[in-house]
């Protein structure tokens, strides 16, 4: 730049290569996101949003509070963090490129006065002795010098990682690397879900958004189990899968049991474990109490009817033989729960089998006589269906970013630099990193160099 | 001998060692509290260690044997062991042994709080966490928590001997005259969360691995994953402060002790106020 003010773009570059818009993005990040932890994100449940006001309701749903994360100015937070990123990264690279494939081979009195530990060695030999001497330490202790004659002087320089220096931009990158991920992710997979019936057999899923998905093949459930830890707390639920091309088995994929923490994959799609439940009709009669009048009631498992005289009827639980509960009684049997005109709920046994105990629920019934007369019941699975083409590169992402920040932090790009000259042996040096700890091996270095030196006044 | 014994030995002994350090402040001429304090913590450390072993093969003769991180009781352990090792690699590599009377009583405060206020019995893994990513997921991520934990003991007293410093130069008799010189405390600060930040990223990363593996999505914004990203928005701020001038010191302490009360809440309060997936503490 010549002149002293900044033209506009310079500016608007200027802002974007800024680290303070950096820490100001962060912070906001850090700050905004805490309300998507707090408001309850995608559809809120009903209790919460009767718990705050109209106004409020409105506020958030225009603030897009209620999809936070994916709400246009946490969007723009990002996008402002990405450009931060690469402006900076565009500004700084080539410099840094320069500084690894170009390094500086000489000392020149510019340089020497930014090196903190300068250390002159009087001596005494002519510099071709004294360089190779210098020169054989530092391959022992550091590394192999470039030597560079100057008018009868001689220059070395000697570096360690200098690589290590691209390691803060590959965690930058790293940081891009995982957005792009997650936008291939979010553009070309979904997440979906389905319910698959013992027995049956499925090709379609249903995506979050309420699409209809052809897989392209289909998924047969064969069986779903659950099973208990000797408290009674739930151990493991497992439904054995087998994927079906045109109707028929694929090899490698027949019979896969799959739990939860270990889902089953095919042609990238994934089917985890997530839920199950009970399916099934059930049949009831209602009659007049002498058991005129005979009218079928159909009941889904879990599911609800009315009775005739209005009150509903939830049914609960069913067996198809009660003696394992109820000792001298057998047949099937339907837990119910009626709720009565009066607001009260009541619960009772229907007994396909005893007719007499069935009747002692006529008061609960409006005077009718509800009985059982069986049902079929088996079980379904829920599964989570997922298809995210762009994890793989999320993941190469993340490996960059752990790697690169280790390398970041832990290794250090360092340089030494000797001037030799007939009687005077000059070393300096410098670390992107841990300063303190190349101060302690620089003073070693000058002790171990002092000592293969021909001293003269040894100071 | 079971590991509920060697647990309460533990907690008593990290008690001895933060008094040993309270004692080395007070007593600047006897440097024996604080070396005594160190080798406390070290035996405490040991013996956890031992603990924590046991109480897993216990879970074994049980029958329903599994790592001890499965719930709140065995975290807050866990997060206790991590503080004392994170402090002890920070002794014996800067040998500022104060800082311990900052550090320990955090692994104090956990042990003391899971032996007295907790339920203890080892219960078995519900199926949500039957896997190996918990053990990958738990351990980075309570060695970073134990890394900042550290960071904010001793940025409080980073703040505490820079106010010092300002106030009274004369007055050398002064207990924080013993405390390492602000610069030192200022670039402990910055190392701590040097070894923090790899750790809790890996945290995240192994955490987003494991709900990948697990659910088929390695990013849901619970309220636990936005939490843990908060955490470390906070810490890759502060990396970034050192980098601008006048950001270093007060404003950097300031930055971790901030970090480290997001931390304690994407670990406690997550789970005691809102609700998620990660119920795990309950
Ligand atoms: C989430 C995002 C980011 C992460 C995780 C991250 C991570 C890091 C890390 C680990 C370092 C090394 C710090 C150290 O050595 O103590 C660093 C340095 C740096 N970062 Fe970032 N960073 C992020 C965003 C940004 C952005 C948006 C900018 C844009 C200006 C930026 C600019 C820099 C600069 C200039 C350095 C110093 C490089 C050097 O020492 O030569 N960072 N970053």
């Amino acid at each position: 730049m010549t002149s002293s003010k900044k033209s506009i773009p310079q500016s608007i570059w200027d802002f974007f290569c800024s680290l303070k818009l950096t820490m100001f993005t962060l912070i906001t990040l850090a700050v905004l996101s805490i309300v998507g932890t707090v408001i309850p994100q995608g559809t809120p449940p009903p209790e919460y949003l009767h718990s705050i006001s109209q106004n409020k309701l409105k506020l958030y749903k225009g603030l897009g509070f209620f999809d936070m994360y994916h709400s246009w100015w946490f969007i723009l937070l990002l996008s402002l963090l990405s450009l931060n990123l690469l402006a900076c990264s565009v500004k700084r690279l080539p410099g840094i490129w320069r500084t690894i494939t170009r390094p500086v081979r000489v000392m020149d009195d510019s340089l020497e006065t930014t090196l903190p530990n300068l250390t002159s060695i009087i001596t005494s030999g002519d510099a071709v002795t004294l360089r190779d001497r210098v020169a054989a330490v530092m391959k022992a202790e550091f590394a192999e010098p470039v030597i560079t004659e100057a008018d009868g002087t001689y220059h070395l320089f000697a570096q360690k990682t200098p690589w290590s220096r691209l390691a803060v931009y590959a965690v930058h990158l790293s940081v891009l690397v995982i957005f792009i991920g997650a936008i291939i992710g979010s553009l070309f997979g979904y997440k979906g879900f389905v319910n698959i019936p013992e027995g049956e057999s499925v090709g379609k899923v249903m995506s979050r958004s309420e699409k209809e998905i052809d897989l392209g093949f289909a998924v047969h459930l064969e069986k779903f189990s659950v099973s208990h830890y000797p408290n009674g707390a739930p151990k493991e639920f497992k439904s054995i899968l087998t994927v079906l091309e045109n109707g028929k088995p694929v090899a490698g994929y027949d019979r896969v049991p799959v739990i939860v923490n270990d889902p089953l994959s095919y042609k990238g799609i994934t089917f985890y474990q997530s839920s199950y439940g009970k399916l099934g009709e059930h049949e009831f009669t209602i009659s007049d109490s002498d058991g005129s009048n005979s009218q079928p009631l159909i009941v889904k498992s879990g599911g609800s009817t009315k009775l005739p005289d209005g009150s509903g009827l939830c049914l609960q639980e069913t067996t198809p033989d009660i003696s394992r509960f109820q000792t001298g009684l057998s047949g099937p049997a339907a837990q119910v729960e009626v709720h009565l005109a009066n607001g009260e709920n009541k619960t009772f046994v229907v007994y396909s089998n005893n007719p007499a105990m069935n009747r002692m629920n006529l008061p609960y019934t409006g005077g009718k006589l509800l009985q059982y007369r069986g049902g079929e019941e088996f079980m379904y699975t829920g599964l989570q269906v997922a298809k995210d083409p762009g994890v793989w590169v999320v993941w190469v992402g993340c490996i960059l970013m752990v790697v690169g920040i280790y390398v970041a932090f832990f290794m250090a790009h360092r340089r030494i630099w000797v001037r030799v000259e007939s009687g005077t042996v000059t070393i300096g040096g410098n670390s992107s990193k841990n300063q303190g700890g190349f101060q302690l091996f620089m003073e070693q270095l000058v002790t171990k160099l002092k000592k293969q030196l021909p001293l003269e006044d040894n100071k | 001998m079971t590991s509920s014994l060697l647990f309460n030995i533990t907690t008593l002994l990290y008690l001895a060692s933060m008094l040993a350090f309270f004692a080395a402040i007070v007593n600047r001429t006897k440097p024996f509290f604080g070396t005594a304090g160190s080798y406390i913590a070290f035996g405490g450390l040991l013996l956890q260690t031992v603990a924590i072993g046991l109480r897993w093969k216990e879970s074994y003769l049980l029958g329903i044997g599994h790592a001890p991180l499965s719930n709140l009781y065995e975290s807050v352990v866990f997060f206790s062991w991590t503080i004392v090792l994170i402090y002890g690699i920070l002794d014996l590599k800067y040998r500022y042994r104060v800082i311990g009377a900052f550090v320990m009583p955090f692994a104090l405060l956990g042990m003391a709080w899971a032996q007295l206020g907790m339920k203890s019995g080892i219960e078995p893994l519900v199926p949500a966490l039957q896997s190996n990513w918990l053990l990958y997921h738990v351990i980075t991520c309570f060695l970073g928590y134990a890394a900042f934990a550290v960071a904010c003991g001793i940025s409080i007293m980073y703040l505490i001997r820079e106010k010092h410093d300002k106030v009274a130069q004369a007055n050398e008799q002064s207990i924080v005259a013993t405390f390492p010189p602000s610069r030192v405390l200022d670039d402990l600060n910055y190392k701590s969360i040097m070894i923090g930040f790899p750790l809790l990223t890996l945290g995240i990363v192994t955490g987003a691995a494991w709900a990948n593996y697990a659910w088929g999505t390695y990013w849901s914004w619970d309220p636990k994953e936005t939490w843990s990203l908060i955490v470390w928005f906070i810490y890759a701020a502060f990396l970034h402060a050192r980098i601008t001038r006048g950001w270093a010191g007060r404003r950097a302490a300031w930055l971790s002790i901030i970090g480290f009360a997001a931390t304690i809440f994407c670990y406690l309060g997550v789970n005691l106020l809102l609700s998620g997936l990660h119920s795990y503490g309950g």
